[in-house]
């Protein structure tokens, strides 16, 4: 072979290396399908790099950061009172719940603890806009599996629901209403009334989607069994919300934990759904939509009177030390972690937001699907981009 | 010469096609304004409690006026890796199969432009030349949505042309005639054991008349069988890539279609132009006559749109499996049993 | 028998809507879709925001003493003061004559601005208020930059506060007009 020239040994190892490959299993190749960052499905500018093979996705990544504001880094240069005003803007569909628990956290480090009215009033607005937030939510659902309907009749009831909450507090969607200690202002009058209205007509909305969407045959054979997350990897991947309880976990933060919101004071029941598909999680939360305007109804009964804004100083400088206090927002557990150093701004602030961990599964139950079934998960999954990147 | 050119011009063939020319020509575009306006402005809006475009004109009746001109004004642009002849035919073809069916629909005891002893055989295979210009738009842009939008079209069409087929038989056998204008003439004169006179077929073929009204839905690739278009997961699917007067060709020619199909689904199942008790050989069905057929359109348009408007979307392999094996065995049951019936009585 | 009912429902659903936002006067009376539908043609037609609404912040001149606190609190500086220091004559007759601060300029950039009040709650003096008013946008982002002579203007759109629920301690503030 020492005679051979270079050359010729190329030519041998090609040859043998085509026979190699007509012997093996005809490889079609695997398309890269870039769902998103501008994609209709994504709410937003998540991308999600999926593998098909036809209409079958094979592997699929999601790619969060399109969307990154820093929000961790600045509440460290902002004082208090600011960054309310931009924690609003994480989770910007169901923005007042959003500030809630940064501000029982604050709280909690400079140990004081807002009236009564004060916490019942933030309960009512928190609940209000997870309404806000998952009737949106379920009209959404109906576009993304292409239903055009149920998305305007969200848009068109959810409208009071905003309506109510910038009658309170000034603004439509980033309310800012919270204060360390308190709230920022009072109801104003004949507010109660027109919200329990509002609330009739939310209930009503969710028995249009109930027979435009739930009932429907074709919605059935869309969800049932599509994206099935069982109770265990849904508890490894770190999911909460409505999408944890739709796998058959009995938990919910507002229940489990011992927080100065009232709601040990009311009845109400916690949602749960054994399925673990995506009819199960539309399912627990159009339920947990009625269950919020049965709370708001009830919470607006038993409204003590009384201050709304508990002794603090003009100047708030919160002591050091460290908090964490997590809440049942509209999409799942929302937790801030403070540390301060007694300065009038946060040294460092850990947000713990529930769609970057709701999401972290994609990549697990993506698997094996086809292309629409991609859009009916990640839509009963339920992300807000902002929620995500923050 | 002059003299023999100037008698061919004048000529009652030439003037007659001429004549049936520029009505077709018209035709198409008339009934995409009038669905589009009634049902996908208006019908829409109210369904969904909001009032619908209202600036231009009269409660914005000329709003689609205004989007075509707004479409002309655009760039034509076609992607750099795009089979450009095939990208820039796609949308003719599909409007041509449109033009096409419009030939043979009788709207009146002599208002047809071409009345084909096989007429309904012509239209179903004229009607699926689409595919062939979706598939071909699809497969040209040179984009993966439009291409997995494109393959999904061909599937479904295919898929769907053989119940619709299947569904029409039935009629065929009971009206002894492919043509159209013969079918509506076995509508007015029929009679159901001697009671009643000019019954539509409806009452005798109403699985034939659901068969084709669902398979037409789905040849419309309208909800709930949108998934070549399906704006949330393809972003529109093998149109994607089109821009201005192109994307209005596709939009024409989708409205147009379902304007075809809706009175070729009157003329099988209503009775077309006729009207029960009426003879049907009357000179002045021909004025009335074309209203009666409009209505009996807007009706079937209706239920069209109004499904549309309400349900979700089916997956690709669910939509499959229901084509065959619910919609094709149902309509070969139905062609058995309206054979048997033929004979029979 | 169950899956039909399903499709059934939701053609009612949509229908009834539909009859809804047509015939909001009941069926007998003639259609006004314009007053079933529950939007609202907004040139022709304005929806009126709550009094507590923040649309746009308005200033009373004289009562701001160019203190910059609200300049300092706000969370990205959007607001531009200088002033000058003036005698003043003197409260009671022979007394010390006084130093004002004298405004001569506060410029607000509504490009920058979040909508959040901080300044309008900081301030000591009353001297913001936020107006539900909220048609004043721009061709040119620059043109956004208001002085003090618009805010001003926008003074007289300020409503009311208005009275509070049954059960709460907080006092109605006035507006000082």
């Amino acid at each position: 072979m020492t005679a051979t020239s270079d050359q010729q040994r190329h030519a041998y190892v090609a040859s043998q290396a085509a026979e190699a490959r007509v012997n093996v299993e005809l490889d079609t190749g695997d398309m890269i399908l870039n769902i998103g960052p501008q994609h209709p499905a994504t709410h937003g500018t998540l991308r999600i790099a999926t593998q098909l093979d036809g209409e079958l996705v094979v592997k699929a990544d999601p790619i969060p950061g399109y969307m990154h504001r820093g929000y961790e880094k600045l509440t460290e240069v902002r004082t208090y009172r600011q960054i309310t005003t931009l924690v609003n803007r994480i989770d910007w569909v169901g923005n007042f719940a959003n500030e809630v628990p940064f501000v029982l956290a604050a709280e909690r480090l400079m140990e004081v603890e807002a009236p009564p009215r004060a916490q019942w009033i933030r309960t009512i607005l928190f609940e209000m806009s997870r309404i806000a937030n998952i009737s949106l939510f379920l009209g959404d659902m109906g576009v993304q599996l292409g239903a055009l309907t149920p998305v305007f009749f969200a848009f068109r009831d959810r409208e009071r629901v905003l309506n109510q909450i910038e009658a309170v507090t000034g603004g439509r969607f980033h309310p800012n209403f919270d204060r360390i200690g308190g709230l920022k202002d009072d109801l104003p009058k004949g507010w109660i009334a027109e919200t329990k209205d509002c609330m009739e007509t939310m209930r009503n909305f969710c028995d249009e989607v109930e027979d435009l969407l739930l009932g429907n045959p074709v919605f059935q054979a869309r969800c049932r069994g599509i994206g099935v997350i069982p109770t265990d990897v849904a508890l490894g991947y770190g999911l909460s919300g409505a999408n944890l309880r739709a796998s058959g976990v009995d938990w919910d933060l507002r229940r489990d934990v011992d927080s100065p919101l009232p709601y040990d004071q009311i009845d109400w029941k916690v949602w749960t759904h054994t399925d673990g598909d995506s009819f199960a999680r539309f399912w627990v939360r159009l339920q947990e939509t009625r269950e919020a305007t049965l709370i708001v109804d009830k919470l607006l009964d038993g409204l003590p009177s009384g201050p709304i804004m508990a002794k603090v100083p003009r100047i708030i400088k919160v002591p050091a030390g460290e908090a964490y206090i997590s809440t049942e927002n509209p999409l799942g557990e929302m937790g801030y972690y403070i540390v301060s150093k007694g300065d009038v701004g946060p040294f460092r602030v850990k947000i713990r937001t529930p769609s970057f961990n709701n999401i972290a599964i994609v990549s697990w139950v993506l698997r094996g699907v086809f292309v629409p079934d991609v859009i009916t998960i990640l839509g009963s999954l339920y992300f807000v981009l902002g929620d995500i990147d923050r | 010469m002059i003299a023999d050119l100037s008698f061919w011009i004048f000529s009652d063939y030439a003037v007659s096609t001429a004549i049936k020319l520029a009505v077709v020509m018209l035709i198409i575009p008339l009934t995409s304004l009038i669905l589009v306006y009634v049902f996908l402005f208006k019908m829409m809006a109210f369904m969904q409690s909001r009032l619908g475009p209202m600036e231009a004109g009269p409660h914005g009746s000329l709003q689609l006026i205004a989007e075509a001109l707004k479409f002309l004004q655009k760039e034509d642009i076609h992607p750099d890796n795009a089979d450009k002849h095939v990208f820039a035919l796609a949308p003719i073809i599909v409007l041509m199969s449109t033009f096409l069916l419009y030939v043979v629909l009788p709207v009146g005891p002599d208002l047809v432009v071409e009345d084909l002893d096989t007429g309904i055989f012509y239209a179903m295979a004229v009607s699926s030349l689409s595919a062939l210009g979706v598939l071909m738009a699809g497969w040209a842009s040179a984009n993966k949505y439009a291409l997995l939008g494109g393959l999904r079209a061909a599937g479904q069409l295919i898929a769907y042309e053989l119940p619709l087929v299947l569904a029409v038989v039935g009629v065929v056998i009971q009206a002894e005639t492919l043509s159209l204008q013969g079918i509506v003439h076995a509508q007015a004169n029929w009679e159901i054991f001697g009671i009643g006179s000019g019954m539509p077929f409806i009452v005798t073929q109403g699985i034939g008349f659901a068969i084709f009204m669902v398979a037409a839905q789905a040849e419309l690739t309208q909800t709930p069988f949108d998934m070549p278009v399906a704006e949330t997961e393809l972003v529109g699917g093998f149109h994607i890539e089109y821009t201005g007067f192109r994307f209005l060709l596709f939009f024409m020619a989708e409205f147009g279609t379902a304007f075809a199909f809706a009175s070729i689904a009157s003329v099988l199942f209503l009775g077309g132009w006729s009207l029960p008790f009426v003879d049907p050989t009357a000179n002045w069905l021909n004025i009335v006559g074309p209203g009666v057929m409009l209505a009996k359109i807007l009706f079937l348009s209706m239920i069209i749109f109004w499904v549309r408007f309400t349900y979700p979307r089916l997956r690709e392999d669910q939509l499959q499996k229901f084509a065959w094996k619910l919609l094709i065995p149902a309509a070969l049951a139905n062609i058995v049993f309206t054979g048997v019936f033929k004979v029979a009585f | 028998m169950a899956g039909i009912s399903g499709y059934v429902k939701g053609l009612r659903v949509t229908a009834r809507t539909a009859m809804r936002t047509m015939f909001p006067n009941g069926l007998k009376r003639p259609p006004s879709p314009v007053k079933g539908s529950v939007t609202v043609q907004y040139p022709h037609e304005k929806d009126e925001p709550a009094p507590r609404s923040r649309g746009v912040i308005s200033l009373v001149e004289e009562k701001c003493t160019a203190c910059m606190l609200c300049s300092r609190s706000c969370p990205d500086w959007c607001i531009y003061i200088e002033g000058h220091k003036v005698k003043a004559p003197p409260r009671r007759a022979g007394g010390k004559a006084r130093s004002v601060n004298k405004l001569d300029r506060f410029d607000i950039d509504y490009s920058l601005c979040m909508y959040c009040g901080i300044c309008v709650e900081v301030c000591p003096f009353a001297a913001l208020f936020w107006s539900p008013e909220y048609e004043y946008c721009e061709p040119h982002i620059a043109d956004l930059l208001h002085d003090k002579r618009r805010l001003t203007e926008w003074f007289e759109t300020v409503p009311d506060f208005e009275p509070y629920e049954d059960g709460a301690e907080v006092k109605v503030k006035k507006v000082p007009r």
